[in-house]
Order: C-alpha cells, then sequence, then structure tokens
C-alpha cells in the first residue's frame, strides 16, 4: 500500500484549495498521504483530500498536486485522521515491567492507532515525585514509539493524605494529576487539592468511587445476585461525584472523572457543565459497548473497577456520548498477567487491556448511530488534547504529523494473543469488529504498519 | 440399574441453573432408585468399583463431605478426603495449580467445597477432571436443592398435590449469603413452584424478583401465609453485630419460626432446614421436634440418596464425554 520513492527528494507541490500556494522546491524529507477521506474534528474538516509532511510536521492539507518523486502514502479508501490520545493508560513501568513497559505499552499504543498516552501514577514506586516522571520521561525517550505524557499523583504515594508537588510536577511536565486505581476519599483533602491545583489551572482526575460502598467484585444487580458474588452499586460512583461536583462549585479547580460508569454520575456531569463548572469526563469502549452480563461464567477479564454496568447505565453512557456530556473517551488499558487473572474471581485483579481495541470498538458508536465518525473521533483526539493542554489530536498545519490510517470497514477477530501488549486480558478477544488500523505515524515517522502481519 | 444414566449427559454438576425440568427428574429418579440400597441390611453396591472420588472441601463442613465420602462408599468406589489444612493451597499455590495436581491423579469425579463463588465454573473452564459442587460462597449447593426437592416431591401427596405446579416454598432468613436459597429457587421454579424469598432487607440479594423470579416479603407473616413449604436458612453468628443485623434477639423476635407463627402456613404445611440449626434463633425447638412438621432429618437421608445419584450419573453410567 505505500511505497518508498527515496527518503529525501524534491517536491514541487500546489495546493489548489488555498489558491495554488506553491512551495519551494527544497531539501527536506517529505510524506504525500494522498486520496484518504481526511477527518481533522478540531477544524470540521472531513473531506477526500492528501495531506503533505514535511520534516515531521503537518505541511498542507487539501488537494494537493505534486510533481516531484517523495514518499507517497496511497490512502483511497482509507480514513485519514490525526493519531489517537488516550489520556488514561496503565505502562506499568516503573515496578511492574512483567505486566507491561514503556515499550510494550506505547507499541501496543501505535497498533491501536494512538499516538498520545497520558500514563497514569500508580507505578511502583509511584510517580508523585520528579525523580520518577524523570525516569518514566527518560525511558520513553529510549523505548517509547509514541508520545508519553505522565500524570502525576495528587497525593503522596496515593495515600490521600498530602498533596504532591503539583507546580514542580507539572512544570517537568505533568499534563494531569490523579490517585487513578483509588479515589481522593478524604473530602478534606479533594478541597485542597481542587484549591491548590486551581493555582497552576492542573486537571484533576478522579477514580470516582466511594470506598464504603465498594467492597464488591462485580456491579450490584440481577447478575450479581444470579452470581452470588458481592455487589458494588451505581452510588459507589455517583455519591463521590455528586460530593466533588459540590467541592469544584466551592474552589473552581479543573475536575474530570476517570472511567464514568453509571447513569447517575452522566446526570450529575450534565448538571455540572450546564452550570458552566469546568467538569470533564471520559467513558472507556468497555463501559459503553458491555454490561455486567459479561460476567456470568465468571470471566476475570470481565472484572474491572468500576465494573461492568447494567444495561440502562450503558444506554446512559451512550446518551451521554451523543449529546456530548461526555467528551473522551479513554481506555484506562490495565495489563495484568495471568497470576492475575486466573484466579478465582473475587480475588482476580481489576482491569483490562484497551489500546488496541480502542478505534474498532470505538467505531461501533458510529455504526449504531450513537454519533458521527468526526465526533467519535473529536472524543478519542482533540478533546483529549485540549484537556490535557497538549499540541497534538490535529491535522492542522504546522503541528507534528501524528496520524492515524484507517480502514473503517475492514472486518476482524479481536485476538488477544496477537497483540503488542505483554500482557492478555482482554474483555473483548473473539469479539468480532470492524474497522483496522493500517498506519499509524508519529512526527511523521511510521511507527506502526499492519503490513505482514 | 435402570436406564436414567441415558437422559444425562453432563459432565459437571455446577449448580442447579440450566438444569432442564428432565435433567431435575433424571437425578430425582435416579436418587429415588437408589434409595432403596440405604435400606438394605448390607448398605453396598459394586455400581463404582474402580472409581475415584476425591472429595476436596475448603471449608469445614462434616455433614456435606460425610454424606458425599458415605454416597461413594455405598457404592464401593474410593473415596478419598482432602480438607483444606492438609492440602498445599496454603503453601502459595494457586488453587488452580492444587486442582492440576489432582487432574494428575485421573480421578472420576471432584467434589468440591469452596468459600468463593464462581470457583467451580473457574475450574471447569481449564480443567478436564468431572467436577460437583459442594457449595460454592454464595452462589449454589446443587445437592442441597435437590435433596430438598426430593423431600417435598415425597410429601406432595400429603399436601394434596400431584406436581410441584403450583406448590408455595416460602424460603426465610439471610437469603443473601444462602447458596441453598439460590439453587432451590432455581431448580422450584424451572418445575413450576411458586417461590417466596423472605427475609430482613439487608440480607435480601439485590433485585431478586428479577434475579430469580420469586417474590420478595420482609414480613415473616406475609412470606409464611399459604405456604405448603416453610424452608429456614441459617443464620449466620457472623452476621450479628454487623451492619446487616444489630442482634440475635432482634432477629428471633422478628424472623425466628415460632409454632404461633407457622399457623399462618397451609395446614399441612412441611418445615424444612439444611441444617445445622441454631434452635431459637432462626427456628424454636418446639418446631424443629414436631413430628408432623419437621422433615429434617429425612432431608438429610434424601441427601444421601442425591449424592448416590450424582456420583453415579456423573461416573460414567452410560452415553458421557
Ligand atoms: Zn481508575
Ligand atoms: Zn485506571
Amino acid at each position: 500500500m505505500a511505497w518508498r520513492c527515496g527518503w529525501r527528494c524534491y517536491i514541487y507541490c500546489v495546493d489548489l484549495e488555498y489558491g495554488g500556494k506553491m512551495y519551494n522546491p527544497s531539501l527536506t524529507e517529505s510524506i504525500l498521504i494522498r486520496g484518504g477521506r481526511v477527518i481533522d474534528p478540531a477544524h470540521g474538516r472531513d473531506e477526500t483530500a492528501d495531506v503533505l509532511i514535511v520534516d515531521g510536521v503537518i505541511q498542507a492539507v487539501g488537494r494537493l498536486e505534486f510533481t516531484a518523486q517523495c514518499r507517497v502514502i496511497e490512502a483511497e479508501g482509507l480514513v485519514v485522521a490525526p493519531g489517537l490520545v488516550d489520556m488514561h493508560v496503565h505502562l506499568r513501568e516503573p515496578g511492574q515491567e512483567y505486566k507491561e513497559d514503556i515499550a510494550s505499552g506505547t507499541r501496543a499504543a501505535a497498533a491501536g492507532g494512538v499516538t498520545s498516552v497520558a500514563c497514569m501514577p500508580n507505578t511502583q514506586p509511584v510517580a508523585d515525585d520528579l525523580s520518577v516522571i524523570g525516569y518514566i520521561q527518560e525511558r520513553a525517550r529510549q523505548s517509547g514509539v509514541v508520545r508519553v505524557f505522565p500524570v502525576g499523583a495528587i497525593t503522596k504515594g496515593l495515600q490521600g493524605q498530602v498533596l504532591t508537588e503539583m507546580g514542580l510536577l507539572q512544570r517537568a511536565g505533568c499534563v494531569a494529576f490523579s490517585d487513578d486505581g483509588r479515589p481522593v476519599s478524604d473530602s478534606g483533602v479533594m478541597r485542597k487539592a481542587l484549591e491548590y491545583s486551581r493555582m497552576f489551572s492542573a486537571l484533576l482526575i478522579q477514580h470516582a468511587e466511594e470506598p464504603s460502598l465498594s467492597g464488591g467484585c462485580m456491579h450490584e444487580g440481577i447478575v450479581s445476585s444470579r452470581l452470588g458474588l458481592p455487589g458494588i452499586p451505581s452510588e459507589s460512583e455517583s455519591v463521590m461525584v455528586d460530593r466533588d461536583i459540590r467541592l469544584v462549585a466551592l474552589t473552581g479547580g479543573r475536575y474530570h472523572v476517570a472511567h464514568l460508569s453509571t447513569r447517575q454520575a452522566v446526570v450529575a456531569v450534565e448538571q455540572a457543565r450546564r452550570q458552566g463548572l469546568p467538569v470533564s469526563c471520559e467513558v472507556t469502549p468497555h463501559h459503553f459497548s458491555l454490561t455486567d452480563e459479561a460476567v456470568i461464567g465468571y470471566d476475570t477479564d470481565a472484572k474491572m473497577s468500576p465494573p461492568l454496568r447494567s444495561t440502562t447505565d450503558r444506554q446512559a453512557l451512550l446518551d451521554g456520548l451523543a449529546q456530548g456530556v461526555i467528551t473522551v473517551i479513554a481506555t484506562d488499558h490495565a495489563p495484568h498477567d495471568e497470576e492475575n487473572k486466573r484466579v478465582e474471581f473475587c480475588r482476580a485483579a481489576n482491569g483490562v487491556i484497551g489500546l488496541e481495541t480502542l478505534l474498532p470498538v470505538s467505531l461501533e458508536l458510529v455504526r449504531d448511530g450513537v454519533m458521527s465518525l468526526s465526533a467519535c473521533l473529536a472524543a478519542m483526539s482533540c478533546h483529549p488534547a485540549r484537556l490535557l493542554g497538549i499540541p497534538h489530536g490535529t491535522l492542522e498545519v504546522g503541528r507534528a504529523a501524528d496520524v492515524v490510517l484507517f480502514d473503517p470497514e475492514e472486518s476482524w477477530i479481536v485476538d488477544a494473543r496477537q497483540m503488542q501488549s505483554k500482557s492478555k486480558n482482554s474483555c473483548f478477544h473473539g469479539r468480532r469488529v470492524k474497522g483496522r488500523v493500517k498506519q499509524t505515524l508519529v512526527a511523521g515517522r511510521v511507527v506502526y504498519t499492519d503490513e505482514g502481519r | 440399574m435402570r436406564t436414567a444414566g441415558n437422559l444425562w449427559t453432563r459432565k459437571h454438576l455446577l449448580g442447579m441453573a440450566g438444569l432442564s425440568k428432565e435433567e431435575i427428574a433424571t437425578l430425582l429418579d435416579t436418587a429415588v432408585s437408589l434409595r432403596e440400597v440405604n435400606r438394605r441390611e448390607i448398605k453396598k453396591v459394586p455400581t463404582l468399583r474402580g472409581k475415584t472420588i476425591i472429595n476436596l472441601f475448603f471449608e469445614n463442613s462434616t455433614r456435606t463431605r460425610t454424606s458425599f465420602e458415605l454416597a461413594g462408599k455405598r457404592m464401593s468406589a474410593d473415596v478419598i478426603n482432602m480438607s483444606v489444612a492438609s492440602s498445599s493451597v496454603q503453601k502459595g499455590e494457586t488453587l488452580l495449580d492444587t486442582l492440576a495436581n489432582l487432574q494428575a491423579m485421573n480421578p472420576d469425579v471432584v467434589v468440591m467445597r469452596h468459600p468463593e463463588s464462581g470457583v467451580l465454573q473457574f475450574l471447569a473452564n481449564h480443567l478436564n477432571t468431572a467436577l460437583v459442587n459442594a457449595g460454592d460462597g454464595r452462589h449454589e449447593h446443587p445437592t442441597q436443592g435437590l435433596l430438598d426437592i426430593l423431600t417435598i416431591q415425597d410429601h406432595l401427596p400429603l399436601l394434596e398435590r400431584d406436581s410441584f405446579s403450583g406448590l408455595v416454598v416460602a424460603i426465610c432468613g439471610d437469603v443473601l449469603h444462602s447458596r441453598v436459597a439460590r439453587s432451590n429457587a432455581l431448580g422450584l421454579k424451572s418445575l413450576g413452584a411458586e417461590v417466596r424469598f423472605v427475609g430482613p432487607s439487608t440480607l435480601m440479594p439485590n433485585q431478586a424478583e428479577e434475579a430469580f423470579g420469586v417474590t420478595v416479603h420482609h414480613r415473616l407473616e406475609e412470606g409464611l401465609a399459604g405456604a405448603h413449604v416453610v424452608m429456614m436458612l441459617r443464620l449466620q453468628n457472623e452476621r450479628m453485630n454487623s451492619p446487616y443485623l444489630p442482634s440475635v434477639r432482634e432477629y428471633a423476635e422478628f424472623w425466628g419460626l415460632t409454632r404461633n407463627r407457622l399457623r399462618l402456613a397451609d395446614p399441612k404445611a412441611i418445615v424444612m432446614h439444611p441444617g445445622p440449626i441454631n434452635r431459637g434463633v432462626e427456628i424454636s425447638s418446639e418446631v424443629v421436634d414436631d413430628p408432623d412438621r419437621s422433615v429434617i432429618l429425612e432431608q438429610v437421608a434424601n441427601g444421601l440418596a442425591v449424592r448416590m445419584a450424582v456420583l453415579y450419573l456423573l461416573c460414567g453410567s452410560g452415553v458421557r464425554r
């Protein structure tokens, strides 16, 4: 599908759409992605067009005529979109490299069309300190194939007591703060965290779960009753979101709910946004596409926190996406090895991997008429990028050329064993999906191609 | 021994869920024919000679374990009892490893009890050995369900009924933590009985009506009204002085089955209990010892017959695997 016409070549292009602007031939490395359906939700673009990349930067988008030999990627029949931004990923490095590391996790991202990941701080040691953040950044430079943006802890050691050095951490590159894996449950601490982070306009990402209501191991409902498993009621999430929103109203801090899973929490976020509060939220592909019925048979790959919810909750998540209450789709990619998953259900670790199924499962939203393709891609590109304050998730001229090319029609069956991730705990294993990543580019460099797979 | 085995094609008995009316009938018919063995002078038949049954109990239960052990031995099987203390699970070995090791010894059936729901299903997904669920967490206890149903079936003529259809069964007490309640409800529902769950609201499964097709009652009197079968559940001590229940005194006052309260049920109603009984808590001694009402000892006898039937059918009685 792609072929090389020489790495360094002269180009001569005419951008018809922008009045036939001429480019001076110069010695550069350039790539032309030709004839795809170019969708850039940040700028409302959705048309058949070419994308010219010069020295890793997007140089032009439109009907481009070119005469010089340069590297051409034929994209006819493919969607050409901004590389996806996943704002909720667990890369497990440092500390649990047997589950995943930055190299394997970012390879999985690239295979899923994801070019920027925000990695959660519940590593060992916890990313609550400049040294750990520096280590992650250094490892990402050495071994990462996509962009890695660390999320710092809100409290030291995720202990929910002492705030981290958010100012210094932000300056060092942290794009948000979270104690993910557990909530900041003490109301006083959460209030202070929102007040403090506001000075830096930093985003706080809350794993919203009231601990005293979360003792179970699946959603509380008909299925948990039948299976005899202790349940976690929807209220475990909504009471925490309700409380936090009141604290946001008090403090003005920027607040983002991770992996929203319940109808009541969608309602709460909708009301907060209507009041103009700086509140946002994300949903995972597993929460919007599966329900607690996936647990029947005690499948530990259907165990995560928060749990898969009821049909009513799932429908509310779909409505929330359709109505723009939920603006972000994120994976909560949480690798676990077999030791932690091939055990009794209640003992099994929480979490599923998701980077390599993010795009095809999200495209089901488009097929099911929940949202347009452009809106769906926005939730995985420009929306999270804006929340994190990173200059990605768009095909804007002058920005780094992070691009995904995918075939929206190609049908395939998810096989966790074929995945790049070190761990195989996918809840979509065996699912027939549509939409396949063909190539992923970061700063104009191909970091994934499905050729030869 | 009859042709019932031909109707039985399952490899495991993991629960009552999913068992058809016909499968339940096959199990009960087999149990009835085997019950005769237990009444003989020499209570032993060679049916399962050369078969190996492992009883693997991760929770203490003298009754159920003994019942399975005797069931196997009466049919001449080799029965090995393993309790959690003598197994290697506590040395950090995973449950799957433990069972894989057992499987390597090639037993015909592993009978297992475990404190966590779904463990049997989990093992069945990964192993080949035939498994019998002797109670997993609060999920299911199918042989208890079967022995209770057999006991009820025996009493249908006395209750002036020719089938389970329309029979009212009140299952009373700590339904939330009860695998006995779940297995009974599932089995009785598929036979056409009307099942009530009766108990405090803190001890009731979420959305029980929809989950099990039962009615839910939070007053014992209401739940007992007109019932043909009153099944009392054991109240575990650890539920007391917890957010579930304030005290034994309060529980006994509102939820204990007394002779007076039993008058609300059908005049011929039978009273059941899976044991062990907390006399004076969930049930008064006068009811337990009332020969006209209590069928608790019949349950024990039927337990043996049902477990013989299960082992017989799972140990390759006919077309299987
Ligand atoms: Zn989380
Ligand atoms: Zn997470």
